[in-house]
């Protein structure tokens, strides 16, 4: 059995020990790198992880130095589900031959990449993953965007905002399309458990982690991770964000148990109209020009349809 | 162990694929990450049959795509194991963003290439398309003129590639069909024997190694991404060599096999020499003799090793050679031939420097027949009557309309 970290309030959660050093390039106010040590934190046992090209590879892992005081690897943009898959792929090779250093440890294998790297260029590789059946976990840091090279939309952009190659202007609200349903996607690969999580609800965060952790193999999880520099906030409201995502719904928190059985992990007292969650956001502020106010209205709309889908899912257990 | 060996007759009569599956099972791989192409597939499939029969033991992960068996035989070698694959043109091409961060990445990892011509138009013959596309990816290159070569350089590729003073992975190459397809009486090791002679793997920066955690694959800019291609650069043209030497030498002893960095033949006093790779080599080998009864000294220079470049040994095997044929079987694309190219750059500051002349041919699995290769040698003893080349200097071999020739 895995060896599950216990851990009580968040004073305790800040100072547990972790693999995954504060020194780092990110930027104030990200939430990569809370949303990675709230994954780590959920375990003590021995790590091989992956990162996929982007913000998280590109600032944590520059020669000569290194973030992680555990085991990493980057290959490429789109291949790093694959790279920790070899990486288990060899681990219960060497299990089986009993060439193991350590045979003893359990080890956690779990790949990071943002949403261009898992929704877009990595889908084939994190597909291939799911279906072939590793123990591994793939951890989607959504971001609605490619960051790490200036704010290109990727399909998992969501309808209406402004992104550097689907820019707002005098003709155009941005975006057009609204983004894919990755964990419903991954939920279909008849998967042991899939998840949406978010940075805010560390409980619910560390919960699904260990139950990834757990199950016997592969998980998929897609973290809300709310970016100051493209999302145009202040670096200081990032929780503020990331409660407003959560609260408004429009990253409602659920998990889908071996691709049918859904539940909604976290309902909020008080729900936030999406509106507030646009406002809060310099991506969105076109939408508040009289023209494109039927967005706004369009917006909430499908997060309603949304949550209403979700909650029949899980009352009719599919 | 928990598999079982195989007995294998003294000689056996395989392909050029199964005597590269069979070497690949000898190694005993922990991890082949695969993905099937033609004419490369029967290699991973002859390893699945051993899977299920139980001659192997280790993880056999059939992947979605070329891209991804490499990725994944990059994160297993990283882990820390044995790791092998195969592949072929259009998967090799799929392949090549991930050559390039095996080889910078230093993990030894042996990939089985049996050539084939690059789309468009589609063809599944062989060329040596694919092989030039890898030439510059950091990989040590062996090349394969049939399926004896085939089944002993994997052992000689595993020697070199997982050494520590190495640390890079190896290509072997066969052709497409000619060697992989075509079924010849192969000389077999036993199991133990083949197995010993690569020995155990020796993990180094291995993922799980939980006490000793490290970092793979990390970005470095201006600061330090010349410093670490040179570095590579540097084992490549200094440390590799010797080690496939005396790999090579080792296996003489062990096998009674001879093979040779770069392979010379009726060379001693030949006036005429084509400079070639893959099958062609032997075709090559049976035209020179028969030239030599009509009056004309020729002889063939084989490559046995592509990457590193053997630019001295080259120049060795070239030394009082009057005229030379650098025959490239891949569309240069605007260019001379890579072969010419490099051969033009380890006689320039020779001596006695050969006259130099390109061949193209055999592109799409089109045959290089002995009248090709005969009137070739004729071709080059009159340049050599002539004291200067009378051809242009790179002509088409083998291609049907009007004779294509240019520089």
């Amino acid at each position: 059995m895995s060896e599950m970290k216990k851990i009580k309030n968040l004073k305790e959660f800040s100072t547990s020990a972790d693999r995954f050093e504060g020194a780092n390039l990110l930027c104030p106010g990200c939430a990569h790198s809370i949303i990675v040590r709230e994954v780590l934190n959920a375990t003590n046992d021995d790590l091989v992880l992956s990162a996929s090209t982007g913000c998280l590879e590109v600032c944590t892992a520059v020669y000569p130095y290194t973030s992680w005081d555990a085991s990493w690897i980057h290959i490429g943009f789109e291949n790093g589900s694959t790279a920790v898959a070899g990486a288990e792929a060899m681990y219960k090779a060497l299990k089986t031959k009993g060439r193991l250093k350590q045979p003893d440890r359990n080890p956690k294998f779990v790949s990071f990449a943002g949403d261009g790297a898992s929704y877009d260029i990595g889908f084939q590789w994190i597909s291939g993953c799911m279906e072939r059946g590793h123990n591994i976990m793939h951890v989607v840091l959504d971001n609605e965007v490619y960051a790490n090279t200036g704010g290109q939309r990727s399909s998992s952009t969501p309808i209406g905002s402004s992104s550097t190659t689907a820019p707002a202007g005098r003709v155009s609200y941005g975006e057009k399309k609204n983004k894919k349903d990755m964990v419903a996607i991954m939920a279909s690969h008849n998967i042991p458990y899939a998840a949406q999580v978010a940075p805010n609800k560390w409980k619910d965060m560390v919960k699904k982690i260990q139950h990834g952790f757990a199950v016997d193999g592969p998980v998929f999880i897609n973290a809300v991770s709310p970016c100051t520099t493209e999302w145009k906030f202040d670096p200081k409201d990032t929780m503020h964000l990331t409660d407003l995502s959560t609260d408004s719904l429009v990253f409602p928190l659920y998990e889908i148990i071996d691709g049918h059985e859904l539940n909604i992990t976290y309902r909020p007292k008080d729900v936030v109209p999406v509106e507030e969650y646009l406002a809060a956001q310099g991506r969105f502020k076109h939408l508040f020009k009289d023209e494109y106010k039927y967005l706004i209205k369009e917006w909430q709309e499908r997060v309603d349809a949304q949550w209403a889908h979700l909650n029949r899912r899980e009352e009719a257990r599919v | 162990m928990a598999f079982d060996k195989m007995e294998l007759r003294d000689i056996e009569v395989w392909d050029g694929n199964f005597a590269a599956a069979q070497a690949l099972r000898q190694c005993q791989i922990d991890v082949v990450a695969a993905y099937p192409i033609t004419p490369s597939t029967p290699i991973v499939e002859g390893y699945a049959k051993f899977l299920a029969d139980g001659y192997v033991e280790g993880e056999f992960v059939m992947v979605e795509s070329e891209h991804a068996a490499m990725s994944g035989c990059i994160g297993a070698a990283a882990a820390g194991g044995r790791v092998a694959t195969a592949t072929s043109s259009q998967g090799f091409a799929l392949m090549v963003e991930t050559l390039y961060q095996a080889s910078g990445m230093r993990l030894p990892i042996v990939l089985n290439v049996v050539n084939r011509a690059l789309a468009a138009p589609l063809n599944v013959n062989g060329d040596h398309s694919d092989m030039y596309l890898g030439r510059d990816s950091g990989w040590i290159q062996l090349d394969a003129y049939c399926p004896q070569d085939a089944y002993d350089l994997n052992f000689i590729a595993f020697k070199v590639s997982e050494d520590h003073d190495v640390r890079l992975p190896c290509m072997v190459h066969q052709d497409g069909f000619m060697t992989s397809h075509t079924a010849q009486g192969v000389h077999t090791l036993a199991d133990d024997v083949a197995y010993s002679f690569i020995g155990d793997f020796k993990p180094m920066n291995d993922m799980l190694d939980f006490e000793h955690p490290v970092t793979h694959g990390v970005q470095t800019e201006e600061d330090w991404h010349f410093e670490h291609k040179a570095r590579q650069h540097n084992d490549l043209m200094t440390k590799v060599m010797p080690k496939i030497q005396a790999a090579f030498d080792e296996f003489e002893k062990l096998s009674g096999r001879k093979y040779n960095i770069v392979e010379s033949y009726n060379m001693d006093d030949a006036d005429v020499c084509v400079v070639c790779m893959g099958t062609s080599v032997e075709t090559a080998r049976e035209v020179a003799q028969e030239m030599r009864e009509k009056g004309i000294k020729a002889g063939v220079v084989g490559l046995r090793v592509i990457r590193p470049f053997p630019f001295f040994e080259i120049a060795e095997a070239l030394k009082g050679v009057k005229a030379v044929a650098a025959l490239d079987r891949s569309s240069p694309n605007g260019a001379p031939g890579m072969l010419f190219n490099e051969i033009a750059g380890c006689l320039y500051n020779t001596q006695e420097r050969a006259l130099l002349s390109g061949y193209v041919y055999g592109l799409g699995g089109r045959d290089l027949t002995k009248a090709h290769l005969v009137s070739l040698y004729k071709e080059l003893q009159a340049n050599v009557d002539a004291g200067k080349v009378l051809t242009p200097l790179q002509q088409f071999i083998g291609v049907r309309g009007p004779k294509l020739a240019f520089l």
